[in-house]
């Protein structure tokens, strides 16, 4: 697996850039996978990620997207409690890569 | 992400059949699973010193085991029939995606090491040593086929390409090369339940909070049970359902009409996925294994009814594969088959589809729908591989094509088919089936799927067509991913049960049964 050097420590990434161990997340390595997605993190943003940490520690698993929703939706206001609002502030999909900028695992299935 | 960046086909006005460009897609390369997947699933991780005989021993298992195998790499006369009938040859025109190419990638070595022509006059027969590059086009193209048969329709010998590709990967595991996509997913299924690795208690919040959408929504307490016993219905269906959109809407529909019916059902965390990527690998004991999970709950549950949700591969396996492999249709003898026999109520088809449960009930007046609630759809139906040439729904021929179609056209009012020669047997594949609904495979993906995107947006143009449903979960997330690239919303795409959803009445009386 290969090794990036991210702000002075090595983390290891997979072949599509996930983190592969999560314990190493910190928001210098956020702000380098969203470089990495052409992705520029505003204050939204970081309340998507914060929240998918949260759930992920809880559950182990990011939440279902229309958890994900629900939850942006109380935080931010209902007109962004909307899969469309996710994909503005997420463009491949809040699923994928809001979970790699997150440090979460992928999600695989058929999704 | 990951994946290199390339050229989207251009939409004509017509499916054509491209000039052959050799060699365009070899540069394709699913990323290989690595070695704690590989070890879960009991195959190597790397290549060996012995790797050619342990491939040339494992085709010679997989000829002594399967018949059809042998048949199909005997039988062809390269008449060609085939060769432009694979959406991934018409969308990326390399001639190793025509059917017969991709065959021959198999048959020429077939033909070196178990037939006496090929081992005495090689040169004559089109026999080849297997070699290392041979080895590498076996797993560039061997996941550039999403084994959807379209081929085997047009072929006069009813060769099975997607049977050659299921072998193909098959040795390729064995040898130490499996596909990380499928091999993972494969895991998760056994370890976690299903292939999210949406784990019990994340199953259960996402539920609940399924429950107080649809009840703020409608006013209605509609439930969406797990690991009830002694209901009626286990419920199996695509994980994705729990997770995604527009999968979830289906989720929502199928309990809507278990509540408007008031048909007691549940769902299984230990069976909480209906689908089974032991058939891409072509693994019949990842098959059975991944299989048992369901028969083990419905016998832990005591229900007396399998219904299967919409998921193309799911109901292949069940309605095709299930009696055989684990006994829940008929014809096992084990005492635990034996049980799960007298316990399944038989005036139901055992398993049922989603689908033809809700068009039953529709046809015998339980439950009431009102067609004008999607007024504002123009629907089109696309047939999903799996359900259309692999499997039947109903008790009459044709009936996994006359089902569906007539359950829409009962839940809304505009409906058009697409092309005839796109649809029923001759669907085109979404282009993401078989295993390769990976973002790694992204090119092979949105090439493939032209076809199927050149038919639509004929209807699109000419009905004005602004929905396109379908009953599988890869169906639908592979749309939601290519419809954008090709300039059409992703949210014209969903299954036939988010329709259901927004029609059916909740508040129906319900006539005794």
């Amino acid at each position: 697996m290969p090794m990036v050097n991210i702000a002075g420590k090595e983390v290891e990434v997979d072949e599509e850039g996930y983190l592969v161990d999560l314990s190493q997340w910190n928001e210098d390595i956020a702000k380098y996978m969203a470089v990495e997605e052409k992705v520029d993190l505003t204050e939204n943003h970081w309340e998507v990620v914060n929240f998918l940490r949260e759930y992920y520690a809880e559950y182990q698993i990011a939440p279902a997207v229309r958890v994900l929703t629900k939850a942006i939706g109380k935080k931010l206001g209902p007109e962004k409690g909307n899969n469309k609002y996710l994909y503005e502030l997420f463009p491949y999909g809040p699923a994928k890569q809001a979970c790699k900028i997150a440090g979460l695992p992928k999600p695989t299935g058929c999704i | 992400m990951a994946a290199a960046e390339f050229d989207i086909p251009e939409i004509k006005e017509t499916i054509e059949v491209p000039k052959i460009h050799e060699g365009v897609m070899a540069h394709v390369k699913s990323f290989p699973a690595p070695k704690p997947v590989q070890d879960f699933m009991g195959y190597p991780h790397e290549l060996g010193e012995d790797w050619k005989e342990r491939a040339i021993d494992k085709m010679g298992d997989l000829l002594g085991k399967y018949r059809s195998l042998k048949v199909f790499l005997d039988a062809c006369v390269h008449c060609g029939a085939c060769t432009d009938k694979c959406h991934y040859y018409l969308g990326t025109s390399d001639p190793k995606n025509m059917p017969v190419a991709r065959q021959d990638l198999m048959r020429q070595v077939y033909r070196r090491y178990f037939t006496t022509a090929g081992k005495l006059f090689p040169k004559l027969v089109g026999a080849k040593d297997l070699t290392r590059e041979t080895l590498d086009e076996w797993y560039s193209y061997y996941h550039q086929c999403s084994e959807c048969r379209r081929c085997s329709v047009f072929c006069p010998y009813g060769i099975d390409t997607a049977e050659i590709t299921m072998a193909g990967r098959e040795i390729l595991n064995h040898v130490g090369i499996g596909q990380k996509y499928s091999n993972e997913i494969l895991g998760k299924v056994q370890k976690i339940g299903n292939n999210l690795g949406l784990p019990g208690p994340a199953l259960e919040d996402t539920l609940q909070g399924l429950e107080e959408d649809i009840e703020m929504d409608t006013g209605v307490p509609v439930k969406l049970p797990i690991d009830v016993k002694g209901v009626e219905v286990l419920l199996v269906t695509p994980s994705a359902d729990f997770f995604s959109e527009p999968h979830v809407e289906s989720l929502i529909g199928y309990a809507k009409v278990f509540h408007a019916a008031g048909i007691s059902w549940t769902l299984s965390s230990h069976a909480s996925e209906a689908g089974n990527f032991g058939l891409f690998n072509g693994n019949y004991e990842t098959m059975r294994k991944v299989a048992m999970r369901i028969r083990d709950a419905a016998l832990e549950l005591g229900v007396k009814r399998i219904v299967v949700g919409e998921c193309g591969h799911a109901w292949r396996v069940a309605y095709s594969f299930w009696n055989t492999l684990t006994g829940i249709g008929y014809g096992a003898d084990d005492p635990f088959s034996i049980e799960l026999q007298k316990q399944l109520d038989h005036n139901y088809p055992q398993p049922q589809h989603i689908c033809e449960l809700t068009n039953d009930l529709i046809n015998q007046g339980k439950i009431q729908v009102d067609p004008s609630a999607n007024d504002d759809m123009v629907v089109t139906y696309h047939d999903s591989c799996n359900v259309a040439r692999a499997s039947r729904m109903g008790d009459m021929p044709g009936g996994q094509f006359i089902i569906p179609r007539d359950l829409i056209k009962k839940v809304v009012n505009n409906f058009h088919n697409m092309a005839d020669d796109t649809i029923y047997e001759s669907t085109f594949c979404c282009g993401g089936g078989g295993g390769l609904l990976t973002d790694d495979l992204m090119e092979v993906r949105v090439k493939g799927a032209l076809p199927r995107v050149t038919a639509l947006n004929t209807v699109v143009q000419e009905h004005g067509v602004n929905f396109m449903a379908t009953i599988c979960a890869i169906c639908k997330a592979q749309f939601t991913k290519v419809l954008p690239k090709y300039g059409f919303d992703m949210s014209m795409v969903g299954g036939i049960h988010q329709l259901v959803s927004k029609a059916v009445k909740l508040d129906a009386p319900k006539q005794a049964d």
